[in-house]
């Protein structure tokens, strides 16, 4: 009951804020929030409920914004975000493998997209851009094992700037002008026409959903079985999960690959959407910035960073005033999480066996 | 011949300013075994700086160029070394037995605002910024090689100064502190030392260092760009572990070594200049993978 009022609640207020046109009612809306974050956050407000509830909302709001191109736009972007911040949450939150390659990976899906879509079925497309993104991480994963800590964080920091020069300099895949994609078709469904009269992005959204329930129905049961405890334990402890008799390199190249496939697959859709791709999707800073949303949200929780992801995408949009000062804002603003909430703002649950 | 000489000078160069960064990064992880990831963005910090500091001092009509260098040079290190002390004693210091993970964030995203500030808030700060040639540009005719007198100046300054960083971290007092909370923070607590003026102090040093790299690629490129931190800290943070976190002559020969590695590869590679950057950070995963602790070492057991 509690959990289907939050929800219906949460829908109310997006749809408000999605559908907000002045700046005032938009900054009025944001500290309403703010302050019913803080109220809840004093009164040790809990909800539980089904996931279906939160998809449920996602359709419904949708469905109120079905002629609003940007909202949908919008919403789909948070819902790709929020499948790439699941396969990065595998591998910072569970196994502990820093990543911070994170919007490469999205772009090697991206890549991978763009160069196969003319030639194969784009359901192929899309899991190929997760194998490609797989298949790349596994270059890295050589040095990521064999260094730590600060170490594995140079590696991948190196990669994402190296990425980045790469495809600037390279000609077969666009240079810096980047590459362009043809029309998502998925069996009978063209995705840029229009269902009824409604925006073509209604599509978008709902494949945008179909992605998220998957990854995160891999991600929660990945969690909950004993997978998910070596992680956690691989995590926590090295030397005591090694002398537990779990391999290290083992839980570490899985947590690593499937991590990199769930980020490459979102690359990929992301890709489709837009129809357009150019290395500057891909720099380093919007990894920060991936990396920015599991922090925000709690490393570790899918519905911190399901909440991190809306934020962090919608609030720049809709305040024009921060739009250029994003980068800046959001890297202020993990800092001082991670000074005086180091947590996040829905720190992860302690795992549940029994349900 | 001539060409030969001309790329030997570009890698001493680079060497010095790798070798600077290097030794900064080494000196932050003795003290706190802490890896300072905004030490690029600090290198960019002081480079802009030292470019605000030119453009006051021309506003108000000084012309000489040893004054403006010398301006440009303090006011460099000044800056440096504040977002250097800043970064210690109010990010670092404060999460000091925060998982590791934790305090590299927190400076990774800390140069991210350095860098965005250099590109918002600086006049026109997201283009490359065009940066004063301050030393004489004659030199010497050796055959056909034309020896800078600027390029063989700022070897020398640079020389000098990591000569200047290693006789005060062996023989002064502070020195001997600085190396003492190195090797056992606690020992040396309770020796009396004062434990938050050493970290503070060597991250003064540090960034000081981190000035002079900024500087010194300014005046040798002629052009400062507010990302420049990120390939000189990813480069400098793979020179410091190349040689062994700690260990300051491991610094200076992995910032030249990598520098050499660097440019044999542009001039050996067919594919040349266009991937120079694609190769430099290629070999640092490479060498992340063959030598994961450096090529010097450090100890390999841990207390568990």
């Amino acid at each position: 009951m509690k959990a289907a009022a939050v929800a219906a609640a949460a829908t109310v207020f997006a749809w408000l804020l999605l559908r907000a046109e002045s700046q005032t009612s938009i900054t009025l809306l944001i500290l309403l929030a703010v302050a019913a974050a803080v109220i809840a956050a004093r009164l040790r407000f809990r909800v539980s409920g089904p996931s279906v509830l939160a998809f449920a909302a996602a359709v419904v709001l949708a469905l109120l914004l079905r002629e609003d191109d940007f909202s949908l736009l919008l919403i789909t972007r948070i819902l790709i975000v929020v499948v790439a911040c699941l396969g990065l949450n595998v591998q910072f939150g569970y196994a502990g493998v820093v990543n911070f390659a994170g919007a490469s990976f999205f772009g090697v899906g991206g890549y991978t997209a763009a160069v196969l879509a003319p030639r194969l079925p784009h359901v192929l497309v899309l899991l190929f851009g997760g194998a490609a993104a797989a298949l790349v991480g596994s270059i890295l994963i050589l040095p990521v094992l064999r260094t730590r800590g600060h170490y594995a964080a140079l590696v991948t920091i190196a990669f994402a700037l190296l990425f980045r020069t790469f495809l600037e300099v390279n000609d077969t895949l666009g240079g810096p002008q980047g590459l362009k994609l043809p029309e998502l078709v998925i069996g009978p469904f063209h995705f840029n026409d229009s269902v009824f009269d409604w925006s073509f992005y209604l599509r978008y959204v709902a494949l945008g959903l179909v992605l998220v329930a998957l990854a995160l129905a891999v991600v929660q049961r990945l969690e909950r079985s004993w997978i998910g405890v070596s992680l956690d334990a691989v995590r926590l402890d090295e030397i005591a999960a090694a002398s537990f008799g779990l391999s290290i390199a083992r839980w570490k190249i899985a947590a690593f690959t499937i991590g990199n496939f769930i980020t490459g697959v979102a690359g990929a859709l992301s890709a489709f959407m837009i129809g357009f791709i150019a290395p500057n999707n891909y720099a380093f800073s919007e990894s920060l910035i991936l990396v920015s949303i599991l922090l925000l949200g709690g490393i570790g929780n899918p519905w911190g960073l399901a909440l991190a992801s809306a934020i962090v995408i919608v609030l720049p949009e809709k305040l024009q005033t921060i739009q250029e000062y994003r980068f800046l804002l959001f890297a202020a603003m993990v800092i001082l999480i991670l000074l005086f909430r180091p947590a996040g703002l829905l720190p992860r649950p302690l795992r549940r066996l029994k349900t | 011949m001539a060409l030969l000489g001309q790329y030997a000078m570009n890698g001493a160069m680079l060497g010095m300013m790798y070798a600077l960064v290097a030794v900064g990064f080494t000196l932050f992880f003795g003290v706190l075994d802490i890896i300072q990831f905004s030490h690029g963005d600090v290198v960019a910090a002081g480079a802009f700086a030292g470019l605000l500091a030119y453009a006051a001092l021309t506003a108000l009509g000084v012309q000489a160029p040893g004054v403006l260098l010398l301006a440009v040079t303090l006011a460099a290190a000044l800056a440096t070394a504040i977002v250097g002390v800043l970064v210690a004693r109010f990010l670092v210091l404060p999460i000091k037995g925060a998982p590791q993970l934790n305090v590299l964030l927190v400076t990774l995203m800390m140069g991210t605002v350095v860098r965005e500030c250099i590109r918002l808030f600086f006049p026109n700060g997201s283009q490359p910024q065009r940066f004063p040639a301050l030393l004489p540009s004659s030199g010497w005719n050796i055959g056909a090689f034309y020896l800078r007198f600027d390029n063989v100046i700022l070897l020398a300054c640079g020389a000098l100064l990591i000569a200047a960083t290693h006789l005060l971290i062996t023989r002064t007092r502070l020195g001997l502190a600085i190396r003492a909370v190195a090797q056992d923070e606690e020992t040396a607590r309770t020796m009396g030392i004062d434990f938050k003026r050493v970290v503070l102090v060597t991250f003064a040093i540090g960034s000081v260092l981190a000035a002079f790299a900024g500087v010194m690629d300014g005046l040798y490129y002629n052009e400062v760009f507010f990302g420049m931190g990120l390939l000189l800290g990813v480069i400098g943070f793979a020179a410091a572990i190349l040689g062994g976190l700690g260990n300051l002559y491991g610094a200076i020969v992995g910032g030249f070594l990598f520098a050499a590695l660097q440019t044999v590869g542009a001039v050996a590679l067919p594919f040349a200049s266009a991937y120079k950057d694609v190769f430099a950070f290629g070999v640092v995963i490479v060498l992340m993978a063959i030598r994961p602790t450096g090529l010097i070492g450090e100890r390999a057991s841990e207390r568990v």
